[in-house]
């Protein structure tokens, strides 16, 4: 018997309508896999077998009646950013120390709705705040990939490390993800694997730990295009309880992979060709180019011009709004609580404890910029270049250009507690220049696999779509992974 | 924000100093909780009361990925509270945060409104008074600006021996800050003012005003400065929570600013509590230990915006005024601007006083409602919607009288019975042989006793008519008062030969 672990979403799917395989079964060949890995990698932070075995169980009864749902019998991972009732949530920050909500997400109530089953929760960067996994309160998440030759222990990017690395490792069917500022495509492109952060508004935000309100959005992170288009279709939705969810009919995503490109007008944004970016990086954009020319798309020349202001700007919206949303945690109702002589060395002792360094880092940066007499320099100045930044790529829209293409990242994955990173926040930070306009502007934004590295680590190119066109990113998507294939680890765990 | 002075120094508001005549300024901030069912971003019921933490939404308790949806109600009602204040409507207006951390501000700030409220500038025009003479003063004051807040929770420091409690039953529920100009200048007036504006809300429907509740607060920013002269550096005087503390809080702090300058100190801008025990204020916090808010618009939440057709539809449908239903019953009624301005001065009084007048003399209903009921009233401490004789007894009561069942004096008696005993007025004038006697061979007998008894009066009155007045006395006291009066002053006159 093959190892169940290695269908795809779509493929699990035919056979367990087929019944060809059980949901149960299904479910135990991933409670097997995460047993024998996670030691190893770190991939989950809450291991939920016995949810799973119901879960599977409920399915399998659903599919025995003919009532399956969009993803009947499909294992998940989880990340921690996303509220389950009665099941650790914690961001995976201690400030949140044994938290468990009494509410479920509405994107993973939607999940559970299509029948989706629950693995567990995943480990991802402290409130998300990261790009590399390490600024987890439980340890750095391991790559799957590993450079020719070398044991030393990647990153697999992050903030949503734990769903990329699960996902490559075969460790769920398809994870859930968030992407702040590159959360879902980095780590998607530094582990081999498919991830698409929907326009701002696709997804409801309510009981998602917020991170920065005005930028956060889920989305999934699978093995291929056609799985990711499936569990957005489920993820996806309005919901009265988030405003800022919008009112618009969820499509037929999977309708749209495989779709021809031919006559679309691709936009190279000329801004993108950062200084000291890897030859191949450029080889491989240029690789993504000649693939699109040759499935018939038009390729053209596109300028950003406000491109270089995108992270600094970033990273002042970004913080201000976090400093704010974690003012909640204050040791008062939930979660972690360290003794003080007053209220004020409470909370002090508290979110001294409960924070780790980088999440500490941003929210005095996010307060900073808010103070009086600083707020009209930094804040107010970063909401200006957000709009310019949006009017830039409104531009090109307007010009007829269907969809860009860029890199996802500017390097492949880097190692494990690298001293470069660590010395230079700023150099972590660089990780999400190609991602983080896609924020600012509430774009969709898909990163799809598309070679290796001379290391042999994967590397992604990344599609951004106009304003609810997720679409065009999937029928473009599915051209690179169709021309590039499909890229697995080899397993060393 | 320019302050622009609207008003002409008025020797009889200012306060003699040490060193000459001072002036006091004020502006108010007054806290209304809106009338509504849930909280303004919540479905949690804003009941008042209940055991701690009852009505708290997961929203309210802040908990991790919640988010805030507008109560549309709390709009309606800030926007009907803007047209009351004749206030300009924006049509865009911002939500914001106020970040600060405290025990019973669940989120880590507060939900309100900072550069773009939902109402802007509008007026209240107040009518201070009465004086000695019983003249009222109009004055205008200025509103700058409402906007929608919400509320903290309750910090409870009695509970345990070492720890606080919380309770968040408030937290969250809607609150409208209606900030006012600087444009009073005595304690009278601020006092008037919030009266004023209590009485429009109440009016409105948008706060029930009950201050003891804490539905109303007032903060009271005070100054003084040389009559007429530069404004004076301020003091915020924080939750002050009666109508008679606002007076005694502006005079005691007035003094004290005073007291301080004319010593040659300088005032400090700081927020003080005024402690009512004491009378006076004492220092809170001072400017440099102010909070730094850090207000930003909350990404939570889109502007909030409405057209023209959305506030047409509200004012279409908002109810009268007291200034506007003052000037209809000194017009339609006849009424005096006097009986006129304290009839409306409370809605459950306009009210009461309305269903009396309905298809009645409106003078007449006006007297009673102003001279007996909130005479008795106000003699018993009771408020008007504890009034034990109802509208529609005080009308049956007017009623009486205009059939000529019973006399006015009989009136007062009746009145009295019912506010004793409650009942049917007609029955009770029935049953007790109340009815006045109307019967003239009755009355001429009466007439006719009392004159052969008292010849040498009868001689007076000859020669000093007004002495008709000592007989139609002495004849109502021999009928025990149930004598027409019309009809007893007529035969009066007639036997005594005076017409």
């Amino acid at each position: 018997m093959t190892d169940l672990t290695a269908l795809t979403i779509a493929e699990a799917r035919d056979r367990l309508i087929a019944k060809d395989v059980s949901a149960s079964e299904l479910t135990e060949a991933y409670i097997k896999a995460i047993d024998a890995a996670n030691e190893t990698l770190n991939t989950y932070v809450a291991v939920t077998p016995e949810k799973a075995r119901d879960m599977a169980k409920a399915s399998d009864a659903r599919i025995a009646k003919g009532e399956a749902g969009a993803l009947e019998g499909i294992p998940l991972g989880i990340k921690d950013l996303f509220a389950t009732e009665g099941v650790h949530t914690q961001a995976c920050s201690h400030i949140l120390d044994k938290f468990k909500p009494r509410y479920e997400s509405t994107v993973t109530a939607n999940l559970w709705a299509d029948g989706a089953v629950m693995l567990g929760k995943l480990n991802m960067d402290e409130f998300a705040m990261g790009s590399s996994n390490e600024t987890s309160y439980y340890g750095p998440v391991k790559n799957p990939w590993r450079r020719k030759g070398s044991n030393m222990d990647l990153v697999p990017g992050g903030s949503s490390g734990g769903s990329a690395a699960a996902v490559a490792a075969h460790l769920c069917a398809g994870a859930t993800a968030t992407d702040t500022g590159g959360s879902i495509r980095q780590p998607a492109a530094l582990t081999g694997t498919v991830g698409i952060k929907p326009t701002y508004g696709r997804c409801s935000r309510w009981g998602t730990v917020a991170f920065a309100s005005s930028l956060d959005q889920a989305g999934p992170i699978a093995r291929d295009v056609r799985d990711a288009a499936i569990m957005l279709k489920s993820m996806a939705s309005v919901d009265p309880k988030d405003t800022t969810s919008v009112d618009r009919t969820v499509p037929d995503y999977e309708a749209s992979v495989g779709r021809s490109v031919k006559g679309l007008r691709i936009g190279v944004p000329r801004e993108y060709r950062v200084d000291g970016m890897p030859e191949e990086i450029e080889a491989l954009w240029q690789q993504g180019i000649a693939w699109l020319k040759d499935a018939g798309a038009e390729i053209v020349d596109v300028s950003l011009p406000h491109t270089r202001y995108a992270l600094p700007a970033y990273y002042i919206v970004a913080p201000a709004e976090a400093s704010s949303n974690l003012a909640r945690y204050d040791g008062v109702r939930y979660g972690l609580r360290m003794p003080g002589r007053d209220v004020i060395d409470m909370y002090e002792q508290t979110r001294a404890t409960g924070f780790g360094r980088e999440v500490k880092r941003r929210i005095m940066i996010g307060t900073y910029v808010l103070s009086a007499g600083y707020y009209d320099a930094y804040y107010l100045r970063a909401q200006k270049v957000r709009t310019l930044i949006k009017r830039d790529f409104e531009n090109v829209y307007a010009d007829g250009i269907d969809a860009l293409l860029t890199p996802a990242t500017p390097s492949a994955a880097f190692g494990i507690a690298d001293e470069d990173m660590a010395s230079d926040p700023v150099k972590m930070y660089l990780n999400d220049i190609f991602t983080v306009t896609v924020n600012m502007a509430g774009l969709p934004g898909i990163a799809v696999p598309a070679g290796l590295s001379a290391e042999g680590t994967p590397l992604g190119l990344q599609l951004i779509g106009r304003p609810f066109d997720e679409e065009t990113l999937f029928a473009t998507a599915s051209v690179i992974e169709k021309a590039a294939g499909r890229y697995t680890p080899a397993k060393w765990w | 924000m320019s302050i622009v002075d609207t008003r002409t120094p008025d020797p009889k508001k200012l306060i003699a100093g040490a060193t000459g005549d001072w002036e006091i300024v004020i502006g108010m901030e007054v806290h209304a909780q809106v009338l509504s069912e849930a909280k303004l971003f919540s479905g949690a019921s804003t009941e008042f009361g209940g055991a701690p933490n009852d009505h708290v939404s997961l929203v309210d308790a802040a908990m991790p990925g919640m988010l805030p949806v507008i109560n549309e109600e709390c709009v309606r009602q800030a926007v009907r509270t803007g047209l009351g204040l004749k206030a300009e409507i924006n049509k865009r207006s911002i939500f914001d945060r106020k970040n600060y951390f405290y025990p019973d501000l669940p989120q880590g700030y507060q939900i309100s409104q900072f550069k773009s409220p939902i109402v802007g500038e509008g007026k209240v025009v107040v009518a201070v008074g009465p004086d000695s003479k019983g003249e009222f003063e109009d004055i205008e004051v200025g509103i700058e600006r409402l906007h929608l807040e919400q509320d903290a929770g309750k910090s409870m420091h009695d509970q345990h021996p070492t720890m606080s409690y919380v309770d968040l039953n408030r937290s969250g529920v809607a609150l409208m800050e209606i900030v006012s100009k600087p444009d009073m200048r005595s304690a009278d007036e601020a006092r008037a003012y919030l009266t004023k504006l209590r009485t429009i809300l109440r009016y409105l429907g948008t706060c029930d005003g009950n201050m003891d509740e804490g539905s109303l607060r007032a903060d009271v920013n005070v100054s003084v400065r040389r009559p007429g002269g530069e404004f004076g550096t301020r003091c915020e005087i924080k939750n002050v929570n009666s109508i008679r503390f606002v007076g005694q809080a502006i005079e005691s702090e007035a003094r004290r600013q005073i007291a301080v300058i004319e010593d040659g100190g300088t005032i400090d801008q700081e927020t003080r509590l005024f402690d009512p025990v004491k009378g006076e204020t004492r220092a809170m916090r001072s400017k440099e230990e102010a909070h730094d808010y850090r207000y930003f618009p909350d990404p939570d939440l889109l502007p909030l915006e409405f057209d023209q057709a959305y506030i047409d539809a509200l004012l279409e449908h908002l109810p009268e005024l007291p200034d506007d239903k003052r000037a209809r019953l000194i017009r339609d009624s006849g009424l005096s601007p006097y009986d006129a301005s304290i009839l409306v001065s409370d809605k459950a009084i306009a009210d009461y006083f309305e269903a009396v007048a309905a298809g009645r003399d409106a003078k007449q209903a006006a007297n009673w409602v102003i001279n007996d009921l909130l005479g008795a009233l106000n003699k018993s401490g009771k408020s008007i919607e504890e009034t034990p004789v109802s509208a529609d007894q005080l009308g049956a009561i007017l009623d009486l009288i205009r059939d000529g069942t019973i006399s006015g004096k009989i009136a007062k008696d009746l009145f009295e019975i019912v506010w004793i005993e409650g009942g049917d007025p007609a029955s009770i004038v029935e049953l007790r042989g109340m009815k006045q006697v109307t019967d003239t061979g009755a009355i001429e007998k009466a007439v006719d006793d009392i004159i052969a008894a008292n010849p040498d009066k009868v001689e007076q009155a000859k020669a000093k008519p007004t002495l008709a007045g000592w007989f139609v006395g002495q004849v109502m006291r021999a009928m025990g008062g149930k004598a027409n009066p019309q009809a007893v002053n007529d035969l009066v006159k007639q036997k005594l030969g005076l017409e």
